[in-house]
């Protein structure tokens, strides 16, 4: 069954209900899956498939209740209510752009969580992750035109009901939101922010005064926001469902290669790589559908 | 209807008496009452003129356009006698433009040579949204005055204490603003622009230091250029167009109506600060903070867009046109930019409203129905959100003895209503769901139907936005009690003012969509982006966000407080941590990017581009 017969038979509530229920399955199974893979090419055995699951309900029912101050967790708990936001936005095929404007608010109440804990490596985390966020939204945005400008429509219902994939006219732009990709799920080499390991100089970043169910919390919104950004990706291959699941697949998979293979980068080059790939991929792609538009008018 | 002549002359009466009064207590019963009056007024113009239809007043041509010769003349003085200070090197080339846009209109409206017209104002729904902004944001920021001057002059006993000036400025600024906004002929407009510039002059120049002066006369001589623009604009119309009347010269056809349009663009751009006249607003900001708010971003400057806007139809969909929309696009990536840079939070909001506002100049260059329909959103939006964070910083400044961004960090923890009203003015600012972004999506789907290029401005614009306005919130909500310590207290009128500016940006968001049917979709057509969907999404999204701050009421039992983590060289005091070379201190600070986005690096060759875009399009229209 193509999209276009589904969306003829769901109301848009309940693609959006799936998403608050089922999403925390699919991105804890992702995460497991990331992690026995890191292992496997790092030559080890890895965890269970199940063990971010393990861990989020230990970090959950934690006793102790310990924080810096008591707004910290607040501002992260606005992270994870408007991570799932955007992402019912999205899933509920409503506008694309306002689904990445409800996005970036999820992340600036991460950032605002990181700096209310005034600890100096919860600041450069902070800081850090600004400006992760300022590199990868050009991109994401840029990557939404294309869909526009392939589609004729910003509403992803719309988009995905489309007759031929946006990805035939807008490869560009795809791109451009495959290297944004990397940089929202932290990846090497853009995991300046926080990163799984605190040995580095980043001592955990911004999620070091996280604790207990605060982590939890953080770490099930960014189930959420993984879900929705590889939902994004599947939107360019809409029409033909198959292909579409085999690239997003393909996609995390990369990224979990990229992640084992690459040092970290410093924040100016994060800045100055998403942007140039932006410009180049998306810009080039976007002016170029603009004149084959401005000529077939 | 008798309201607008009403609106027009009304605040020269607070202008006059307030010169001479010199009692704080007289002062504030008069700036309060007239900021009523002239807020009612507003709001009764709106209530009852709410069509798209044009609302003439007609009045005596002779009488009222000798009267206004008058005044040109007078002003002409006014600005010769106030360049007597000038140093040496400047004492002929400022004055030199000044009258290179006065002489021309004087002598053409004194040689009869101005197409007579009794169709003297105008309103529609333009005119009665800025109207609005003018008298609420305006009377706002003007009942929060006296009690900011008053402390201003304790905090600084070296400068003469002329607040009566001040204060009567701000009345006659409201005189000429409505003058623009009602008038229909250009020569008039023309006038009353000189007026607003002198406004502008005075207040940057109140504290009489060499700094101040220098910048005052800045903002004369560019904002003079930027008249040249109306005073030929007015020639070139009487001989082209037969009138002088805006409607009707826009309305004549692309051919007549493309210089006259062409030169009130460029009049409009330099009175909002586009490339590359931004600089006289940056060199406002060492004026009084109600100024900077009253005049350089929330009203005056949005004089220069409303008049670009005004010219809208007849440039859009030309070259022309797409040379506005560019220089607004340059001014929005510039703005943006160098505010990564500052750390000044009055800079910070100056590069910001220039950056605003050439996103409206931009949207006026494009011309769409959807993109016009943004351009009078981000007004009103900017206006509100704009004030309240300019006051904030003022009573920061005052209360702190810092406006520098490093300075307010921990401020909720120190001043907390304050911070949660800059919050809301920041927030109103770049984050969904509030007004600012709402527009910001309409202009990125008015631009992505006409020009691609057009779009990637906006998505690199509005990307380095998010970073300055959040490095800023940061710092604000950050839990630190070190900086600068408050002292004193607000005055009920600065909270009320503040906290009505506060209470207006959170309205006019949940509003928008009546706004819109209102105001803005009689004028330029029913809005397809708007439909009932998206109205709910955004509906819950801004329910969402005004709920959450009550979930800091919330006490959380069993909290146990520990200091940060330092990487185990902790000390018994939080700023402080245990190194290799002892005991030493830590500082956190934001990043700037200086090396990339400094003032230095980015404006001398946006100023070039747009320079080159300004002589293409006068090339262009007077060669063609």
């Amino acid at each position: 069954m193509s999209c276009h017969m589904l969306a003829q038979h769901v109301e848009p509530w309940m693609t959006a209900a799936a998403y608050v229920l089922l999403a925390p399955l699919l991105g804890g199974l992702l995460s497991g899956l990331d992690r026995i893979l890191s292992a496997r090419m790092q030559g080890r055995v890895g965890p269970p498939l199940l063990q971010p699951f393990y861990d989020v309900l230990k970090l959950l029912f934690e006793k102790r209740n310990v924080a810096v101050n008591r707004h910290h967790g607040y501002f992260n708990f606005c992270f994870l209510v408007f991570a799932v936001a955007a992402g019912c936005v999205f899933f509920a095929g409503d506008d694309l752009l306002i689904s990445i404007f409800a996005f970036t608010l999820a992340d600036v109440f991460l950032v605002l969580a990181a700096y209310s804990t005034n600890s100096p490596y919860s600041f450069v985390g902070a800081q850090r992750q600004l400006i992760a966020m300022v590199a990868a939204e050009p991109a994401i945005l840029i990557s939404a035109i294309g869909l526009y400008l392939a589609t004729g429509s910003f509403d992803v219902g719309d988009i995905a009901a489309c007759r031929s994939p946006a990805a035939i006219a807008a490869p560009g732009t795809l791109l451009c939101l495959l290297f944004a990709l990397t940089i929202k799920l932290r990846k090497s080499p853009f995991d300046i922010s926080t990163s799984h390991h605190a040995h580095q100089e980043l001592v955990k970043g911004l999620t070091v005064e996280f604790s207990g169910p605060t982590l939890a919390w953080f770490e099930i919104a960014h189930w959420y926001e993984t879900v929705m950004l590889l939902g994004a990706v599947f939107l360019f291959f809409a029409p033909c469902p198959l292909l579409g699941l085999a690239v997003v697949l393909g996609a995390y998979f990369a990224e979990v290669a990229i992640d084992n293979l690459y040092a970290r980068f410093k924040f100016r080059l994060t800045l100055g790589s998403a942007w140039a790939a932006a410009a180049m991929l998306g810009g080039v792609n976007i002016l170029a559908l603009g004149m084959i538009g401005k000529l077939t008018n | 209807m008798d309201i607008m002549p009403f609106l027009i002359l009304f605040p020269l009466i607070p202008a006059a008496l307030l010169l001479f009064v010199r009692g704080e207590t007289a002062a504030k019963i008069i700036v309060w009452t007239s900021a009523a009056v002239i807020a009612a007024g507003s709001v009764a113009l709106a209530a009852t003129h709410c069509s798209a239809q044009k609302l003439y007043v007609e009045m005596n041509p002779q009488i009222w356009d000798t009267a206004l010769n008058y005044g040109d003349i007078l002003m002409l003085l006014v600005f010769l006698f106030a360049c007597r200070k000038l140093r040496k090197s400047a004492r002929l080339w400022i004055p030199l433009a000044i009258v290179a846009g006065n002489v021309p209109i004087i002598v053409w409206e004194l040689a009869g040579r101005v197409p007579e017209s009794p169709r003297c104002l105008m309103a529609d729904n333009l005119s009665v949204l800025m109207c609005m902004v003018v008298g609420i944001v305006g009377g706002l920021i003007a009942i929060y005055t006296p009690s900011y001057l008053k402390r201003y002059h304790e905090e600084h006993p070296e400068f003469t204490d002329r607040r009566n000036v001040f204060l009567s400025a701000i009345f006659l600024f409201f005189f000429a603003m409505y003058g623009i906004i009602f008038s229909n002929k250009i020569n008039w407009i023309y006038m009353f622009w000189e007026v607003t510039t002198f406004c502008s002059f005075v207040m940057i120049g109140y504290s009489r230091t060499r700094e101040a002066e220098a910048n005052s006369f800045r903002a004369v001589w560019m904002l003079s250029v930027g008249g040249w623009g109306l005073a030929f604009a007015t020639v070139f119309a009487s001989l082209s167009c037969r009138t002088v009347e805006l409607g009707r010269i826009v309305e004549s056809g692309k051919g007549a109506a493309l210089i006259p349009a062409m030169l009130i663009c460029f009049a409009g751009m330099s009175k909002a600060a586009q490339l590359p006249f931004s600089k006289w607003l940056l060199g406002a900001m060492v004026a009084p903070t109600p100024s900077s708010a009253l005049l350089h971003s929330s009203t005056m400057v949005k004089a220069g867009v409303y008049l670009t806007l005004r010219c809208a139809p007849a440039i859009c969909g030309t070259g022309y046109g797409m040379a506005v929309a560019l220089i607004g696009a340059m001014s929005f990536l510039a703005g943006s930019a160098v505010a990564i840079a500052e750390s000044d939070a009055k800079r910070v909001l100056a590069y910001s409203t220039i950056a605003n506002l050439g996103l409206i100049v931009m949207c006026a260059g494009v011309g769409s129905r959807l993109a016009l329909w943004a351009a009078c959103m981000l007004i009103v939006f900017h206006a509100a959100a704009k004030a309240l964070l300019f006051l904030c910083v003022g009573s920061v400044e005052q209360l702190t003895g810092s406006r520098d961004i490093e300075d307010m960090h921990g401020l909720i923890t120190r001043r907390r209503p304050l911070a949660l009203l800059m919050m809301v003015g920041i927030a109103g600012m770049f984050l969904a769901p509030f007004g600012m972004l709402i527009s910001k999506w309409a202009t990125m789907e008015a631009v992505v139907k006409s020009n691609p290029i057009l779009a990637l401005a906006v998505v690199f614009g509005g990307s380095m936005m998010l970073f300055f306005w959040c490095k800023w919130l940061g710092s604000i909500v950050a839990e630190d009690s070190r900086g600068p310590k408050p002292h004193g207290s607000l005055k009920l009128d600065e909270r009320i003012s503040l906290s009505g500016l506060a209470l207006l940006v959170i309205v006019a968001c949940a509003a928008f969509p009546w706004i819109g049917k209102a105001l803005i979709e009689p004028m330029y057509g029913g809005d397809p982006i708007l439909d009932s969907s998206h109205m709910r999404t955004i509906s819950v999204m801004l329910a969402l966000i005004v709920l959450l701050p009550f979930g800091f009421l919330i006490r959380r039992s069993g909290l146990k407080n520990v200091g940060p983590y330092l990487g185990g060289a902790n000390t018994a005091e939080p700023d402080k941590f245990t190194g290799s070379l002892g005991v030493r201190d830590c500082q956190l600070r934001n990043y700037y990017l200086e090396e990339y986005f400094g003032e230095g690096r980015v404006i001398p060759s946006a100023n070039a581009l747009a320079v080159a875009t300004l002589a293409a399009m006068f090339t262009m229209g007077f060669l063609l």
